[in-house]
C-alpha cells in the first residue's frame, strides 16, 4: 500500500501551507500554486503529508492511498 | 466566595470574573479576527510561516471561546443579577437589562455556529463552512454593544481602553481585509467599508450619552429592585454598584 | 455535406465479410442516403439502414447475454472515441456496465469546438442513427435514459433530434430507455465530459475535479457512460453489420470511417466522411481543392497540433499516421491556413482566445494561459524573442497536467506546435515585428463565447 500526495486544483486557492509542512514533495511555483512530486511517499514523509491535507484550508491537498485503484483520496 | 457576602460586601467575585472573562474574551475574538483577515491574505514571513497564522488563528478563537463560556458561567453564578442559561443562548427573555444580556446571546449564538461548522469542516464542505464564517463578522460589533450595555463599569478606565484597543484592532482589520480583498466585487468593499465607518461613527456619538452617561443602569433594564445598588455608579471608576 | 469516396487504402484489406445481408465496405456510411436537404425521416433511416437490432427482452438473461455480446462486438471492432480522446468505446462500456447502480446514457454534441461541425451536422441529417445508437448503447450497459446533448447554438440540429424522438415515441416499448433532447451552452469546454455532466445535474459547465469518474457517478450520481455522438452513429452500424464488417476500411489500429470538418481556403469546406488513414490530398480533392497555397493545417481542432506546408504531402489522416508529426486526429478538424494569413499573428489570437475559454477554476490554467498569451503576443510584436520563446517553453512545463480538465494541456500544444511548424515566421517576427500579413482579416474562427467563471482567487502575496 502506497500513499501518495495528490491536489484538487479546483479547490486550490494556493495558500501555500502544504509547502511548508512537506517541502520535501512540494514546492510552490510563481503563482503560489503547488508542484507536487508524486512519486510514493516514504516513511514518516506519510504522516507529515497528512498533516498537511489537515492544514489545508480548503481540502485541497489529498493524500491518495495507491491499493484502492490509486484514486481513492484520504485526508 | 459566599454569596451570603454579596449584599453587604460589594461586587462578588463573580461579578469580577464575569467582566474580567468578557473583557479577555472580546480581546482574544478581536485578535482572532486580527489573525483571520492576516491568514486569508496569506501574509508570512520565515519566522511566522503560512501554517503557524492559520493555527493561532484557530487557536486564538478557540481559546476566546473558553473564555466566552467562562463569562456565562460566571455570570450565572453571580447571584447580583438572575440569569439563568437561557439567557446565554435565548436572547432578550432575561430579567437583567434584557436588550443588552439578550445581544450576548445573540453572538454567542453566532459564534457557536461558527465553531461548530468549524469542527464539522470536512463534513459540510468549504463553500457552507465559508458562509457561515462571514457571520464571525456580524458577531464582534454585537459583543462590544453586548458589553457597553450591561455593564455597569463601562466608565472605569481600564475597560475604555481595552474597548478603544479591540475596537483599533478589528478596524485596521476590516481596512487590510476590504483594501486588499476581493479584488472584482467592489460593490461588496464599499458596502463593507461603509458599514464599518459608520459603526464606529455610531460608537463615538453613542457612547458618551449612552452606557458613559448617567442614569445608563436605569435606562438599560436594570431591575428596579437592583437599581438602588446602581445609583452610585458616576463617572468615576469604582466600579462599584 | 458531400461524403468523400474512399481513396486508396493505405494498409492490407481486412478479411473478407460473412453475411449476405452486408452493404458495401466502401463510403459512405454515416453519410449514406443522406436526403439532398434535410434529415432522414425515421421512414428513410430504417429504409437505408434496417430496423435497429436488439429490440429489448423481458427476459433479465437474455439481456444480459444481448448487452455482452454487444459489447464484445464493439470490443471486436476496435470501436474508439470520436470526441478527440480516440479512447476504446468498449472499455468505457464496460466500466459502466460493471457498476451497481443503474446507468444513464449522454450522447455529447455539445461540440465545443469552433471549427467542428461533425457533430451538430449528425443530428440535423441523420438523427436516427445517433439516437440508435445511445438507445443500444444504454441496453449494453443496463441503462434506463438517453439524453441527448445538443449545442444550444445548432437550432437545426435540435430541431431535428426532437422530431426524430417525436417520431420514436409512438413506435417504443414502455421497456425501452428513454429518449430526452438537452441543450448545453456554447463555450469551448463545456462538451468536456465532468463539465457536460455538471450542467446536466443542473451546475454550470465546468469541469470537476475527479476522483469519482463518471463511469462511477455523473448525472444524478449515476454512472453515465458519455458517448461523442459520431461514436454512437457508428455503433448503430456495428450493431447492424457487425465488426469484420466495421474493420473493412480504415487500418488496424484505427478501423472504421470518421467524419472530419475540413476547414479553410478549399471550394467547399464542410463535412466528410473518409476512413482512417485516408490522404489528406484525396480530402482536400474531394472538397474541390485548395483555392490557395498553405502555410500549414491544424489538425484535430484547437487542442491539436498544426503541421507545416512541407509535411502535408503524403499525409494521412489517422493516429498513428500523424503520430511522428506531433498531431493526432482528435475532433476531426482539418483547419487549413493560406499562405496569405500570418500564422504568427493567429497563434496569437488563438493563444488569448483559449486563455479567455478558461474556466477559471484552477490556478495554473489561469494565470499559465494568460502568460501563454502575453509571451506570444510579444513574439508577433517584435519582443525579444529568445526570452519569450525561453519563457514559453517554461509555461508550458509549468502548466501541463496541473488542471482540472485537459484545456491547459491543449492549449500548450497547440501553440508549441505552432511555434515550430512556423518557425522561419516566428523568427522573422521577433526580429522585425509585424508583418504584412498581420493586419489582414483573420482566418481562424475564434466566436466570443461567455464561459461560466470559477473564482480563482489570485495569490494576494507574490
Amino acid at each position: 500500500m502506497s500513499h501518495r500526495v495528490r491536489v484538487n486544483p479546483i479547490a486550490c486557492e494556493a495558500h501555500g501551507m502544504c509547502a511548508e509542512l512537506l517541502p520535501e514533495r512540494i514546492t510552490l511555483d510563481e503563482w503560489g500554486y503547488p508542484l507536487l512530486d508524486e512519486q510514493p511517499l516514504r516513511g514518516a514523509e506519510v504522516e507529515h503529508a497528512i498533516r498537511a491535507a489537515r492544514a489545508c484550508p480548503t481540502f485541497a491537498l489529498l493524500v491518495a492511498r495507491e491499493r484502492d485503484a490509486a484514486r481513492d483520496g484520504s485526508r | 466566595m459566599s454569596a451570603v457576602l454579596v449584599a453587604s460586601a460589594g461586587p462578588s467575585v463573580y461579578w469580577y470574573l464575569t467582566r474580567s472573562t468578557g473583557a479577555v474574551a472580546l480581546l482574544l475574538l478581536s485578535l482572532a479576527i486580527a489573525l483571520g483577515v492576516i491568514d486569508v491574505q496569506r501574509w508570512s514571513s520565515p519566522r511566522w510561516p503560512r501554517f503557524v497564522i492559520d493555527s493561532l488563528h484557530r487557536n486564538v478563537s478557540l481559546l476566546a471561546m473558553v473564555f466566552l463560556v467562562l463569562h456565562i458561567l460566571t455570570s450565572v453564578l453571580d447571584s447580583f443579577a438572575s440569569i439563568s442559561l437561557i439567557d446565554a443562548v435565548v436572547p432578550f427573555v432575561g430579567s437583567y437589562r434584557p436588550f443588552w444580556l439578550g445581544l450576548g446571546a445573540v453572538s454567542f449564538d453566532l459564534l457557536i455556529a461558527v465553531v461548530i461548522t468549524s469542527l464539522l469542516r470536512q463534513r459540510i464542505g468549504f463553500a457552507s463552512w465559508r458562509a457561515v464564517h462571514w457571520l464571525t463578522y456580524a458577531s464582534w460589533p454585537v459583543a462590544l454593544l453586548h458589553g457597553f450595555g450591561t455593564g455597569s463599569d463601562a466608565n472605569s478606565t481600564w475597560l475604555l481602553a481595552l474597548s478603544i484597543v479591540c475596537v483599533a484592532i478589528v478596524l485596521a482589520a476590516v481596512l487590510a481585509r476590504v483594501l486588499r480583498g476581493w479584488p472584482a466585487n467592489l460593490r461588496a468593499r464599499g458596502a463593507a467599508l461603509g458599514g464599518a465607518g459608520a459603526f464606529a461613527l455610531f460608537l463615538a456619538l453613542w457612547l458618551p450619552g449612552g452606557p458613559l452617561g448617567s442614569e445608563w443602569a436605569r435606562r438599560s433594564g436594570t431591575p428596579t429592585a437592583l437599581l438602588s445598588h446602581s445609583k452610585s455608579t458616576t463617572a468615576t471608576s469604582t466600579g462599584r454598584r | 455535406m458531400n461524403s468523400a469516396t474512399a481513396p486508396t487504402m493505405q494498409t492490407p484489406p481486412a478479411p473478407p465479410a460473412a453475411t449476405h445481408e452486408q452493404p458495401a465496405a466502401a463510403l459512405p456510411r454515416l453519410l449514406a442516403g443522406i436526403p439532398a436537404s434535410g434529415a432522414m425521416t425515421l421512414e428513410d433511416h430504417l429504409a437505408v439502414h434496417g430496423e435497429m437490432p436488439l429490440t429489448g427482452t423481458r427476459r433479465r438473461r437474455q439481456a444480459r447475454e444481448q448487452a455482452a455480446g454487444l459489447i464484445d462486438e464493439v470490443q471486436r471492432a476496435g470501436l474508439l472515441g470520436h470526441g478527440g480522446a480516440a479512447f476504446p468505446a468498449a472499455t468505457k462500456m464496460r466500466a459502466v456496465a460493471s457498476q451497481r447502480r443503474r446507468a444513464i446514457v449522454v450522447v455529447n454534441a455539445a461540440e465545443g469546438e469552433p471549427a467542428s461541425l461533425k457533430d451538430r451536422t449528425l443530428l440535423e441529417i441523420v438523427p436516427h442513427l445517433v439516437i440508435d445508437g445511445g438507445v443500444l448503447a444504454a441496453r449494453a450497459v443496463g441503462a434506463d435514459e438517453v439524453i441527448v446533448c445538443a449545442c444550444e447554438s445548432a437550432h437545426a440540429g435540435i430541431e431535428a433530434a426532437t422530431r426524430a424522438i417525436e417520431e420514436r415515441d409512438e413506435r417504443v416499448s414502455s421497456q425501452a430507455p428513454k429518449v430526452r433532447l438537452a441543450t448545453v451552452p456554447s463555450h469551448y469546454v463545456a462538451g468536456q465530459e465532468t463539465a457536460l455532466v455538471s450542467h446536466l445535474n443542473g451546475a454550470p459547465a465546468r469541469p470537476t475535479f475527479t476522483p469519482p469518474m463518471t463511469f462511477e457517478q455523473g448525472v444524478a450520481r449515476r454512472p453515465t457512460l458519455v458517448n461523442n455522438a459520431e461514436t454512437l452513429a457508428h455503433l448503430a452500424l456495428i450493431a447492424r453489420h457487425g465488426a469484420s464488417w466495421f474493420r473493412q476500411v480504415g487500418t488496424p489500429t484505427q478501423p472504421g470511417s470518421a467524419l472530419v470538418t475540413l476547414a479553410g481556403p478549399v471550394a467547399r469546406p464542410g463535412v466528410y466522411e473518409i476512413e482512417h488513414g485516408a490522404s489528406l490530398s484525396s480530402l482536400v480533392a474531394a472538397a474541390g481543392g485548395a483555392s490557395a497555397r498553405l502555410h500549414g493545417v491544424l489538425v484535430g481542432g484547437y487542442a491539436g497540433s498544426w503541421i507545416g506546408a512541407e509535411h502535408l504531402h503524403g499525409l494521412a489522416l489517422s493516429n498513428e499516421h500523424l503520430a511522428p508529426h506531433g498531431a493526432t486526429f482528435g475532433a476531426g478538424v482539418v483547419l487549413a491556413l493560406s499562405e496569405l494569413a500570418c500564422p504568427v499573428a493567429e497563434t496569437a489570437r488563438l493563444a488569448r482566445w483559449l486563455a479567455g475559454q478558461s474556466t477559471r477554476q484552477c490556478g495554473p490554467c489561469v494565470h499559465g494561459l494568460d502568460a501563454l498569451a502575453t509571451s506570444v503576443a510579444q513574439i508577433a510584436a517584435g519582443g525579444a524573442q529568445a526570452r519569450a520563446a525561453r519563457r514559453v517553453d517554461q509555461l508550458a512545463s509549468l502548466v501541463a497536467r496541473r488542471g482540472a480538465c485537459g484545456h491547459p494541456d491543449g492549449a500548450v500544444r497547440v501553440i508549441l506546435s505552432a511555434m515550430d511548424a512556423f518557425q522561419a515566421q516566428f523568427a522573422d517576427h521577433a526580429r522585425h515585428g509585424p508583418c504584412d500579413a498581420c493586419a489582414r482579416p483573420p482566418e481562424l474562427p475564434l466566436p466570443a463565447r461567455t464561459v461560466p467563471s470559477g473564482t480563482q482567487r489570485t495569490a494576494l502575496r507574490r
